[in-house]
């Protein structure tokens, strides 16, 4: 979904930029609360990972392809505001050093694939955390689904751009429909990969996932629990 | 189950992610996508304009100077990964609260407390 140069007008493009950099700001400050001496190697993987998986576009019906935006599949792993900043590396390597998206779309690439898919990713995965069974085997499948509804939303917020700054004249009733089913195949792939990347962490080291601190929490004081009873 | 050790984690995952951009990077599809797509179909592809990055040494994910196909891409993946794996472990590292104590897991001593 990397935005290049010239698809959106350049007060757009400014705006955009500004809300990134805010954001990256505020980003900064709460990767603090998250990362310790213990989570933060995790945050270079997965900044690494993300990057060489954007590079495995999937095949999506005839002559489209997609790949992982991972925005979810980050802020899960290691919190929403590290992830950000995980998106944002490598969004800029890719504008600068691949001419993948466009130097002045940069703000724009890292609202939508940074700031969209982690905001609805996460809230979608805290969402159904609330409500599931709090169980580790619950944090990759409700990861997946928080993947699932982020891409379909970053491509509505793209549509959403365009009808603000888009360069071409086009009627916005068929872009929305064709960005966002698109993207909803898209999003199953990125379902896919997030729920197997999350599980396969969640099962050698719950305790360095972010998502996962709440269960783990919850478990330690069941265990003392059972102690003093049957177990 | 057996305890995993972080750098043990890390190194493997980083493992994985080069042999992903390295090697199967190649078999990746090369349609567009989905937003190239809609752009091409919808008909506003055309206001595209050329990259200020195009002549970097890996514009396209290829390597500049590489004539095989999947040696370009595999150079570029890996270079590219670990310029982010540096770029996103800096900053990670910078912005992190320093534990006083060691985590017992790593079985290390505290470092970078109150020395000097």
């Amino acid at each position: 979904m990397h935005v290049p140069d010239g698809f959106l007008d350049a007060p757009t493009s400014v705006a955009t930029g500004a809300v990134a950099v805010v954001a990256v700001g505020v980003a900064l400050r709460g990767a603090r609360r998250e990362l310790d001496d213990k989570t933060a190697p995790l945050a270079g993987l997965v900044a690494t990972f993300v990057f060489a998986t954007q590079m495995l576009n999937f095949p999506v019906g005839a002559g489209t392809s997609g790949h992982l935006l991972g925005g979810a599949l980050a802020a899960v792993l290691v919190g929403p505001s590290t992830a950000l900043l995980c998106i944002t590396v490598v969004l800029l390597v890719q504008a600068l050093l691949f001419a993948d998206g466009g130097i002045t779309a940069l703000g724009t690439n890292i609202d939508l694939m940074g700031l969209v898919t982690v905001a609805v990713g996460y809230l979608v995965f805290r969402g159904l955390q609330a409500v599931l069974p709090k169980r580790l085997s619950m944090v990759a499948p409700a990861a997946a689904v928080g993947a699932l509804v982020s891409v379909p939303v970053a491509a509505l917020c793209f549509t959403g751009l365009y009808a603000v700054g888009g360069q071409a004249d086009i009627p916005l009733g068929p872009l929305v429909t064709a960005m966002v089913g698109g993207h909803m195949l898209i999003g199953v792939g990125e379902a896919l990969i997030t729920g197997l990347a999350v599980g396969s962490i969640v099962a050698v080291r719950p305790d360095l996932v972010h998502g996962a601190r709440r269960v783990l929490e919850r478990r330690t004081l069941e265990v003392r629990r059972a102690n003093g009873a049957s177990a | 189950m057996r305890r995993v050790s972080t750098r043990a984690l890390v190194v493997t995952g980083v493992l994985v992610a080069l042999l992903l951009a390295g090697v199967v990077s190649h078999y990746a599809s090369t349609s567009p996508d989905g937003l190239n797509r809609v752009a091409e179909d919808k008909g506003f592809s055309q206001t595209q304009t050329e990259h200020h990055g195009d002549g970097s040494p890996f514009a396209g994910y290829g390597t500049k100077g590489v004539g095989d196909a999947r040696v370009s891409k595999g150079v570029a993946g890996v270079v590219g990964s670990l310029i982010v794996l540096v770029l996103a472990g800096g900053v990670t590292i910078l912005v992190r609260r320093r534990t006083p104590e060691a985590e017992s897991g790593d079985g290390r001593e505290p470092v970078g407390h109150g020395g000097r």
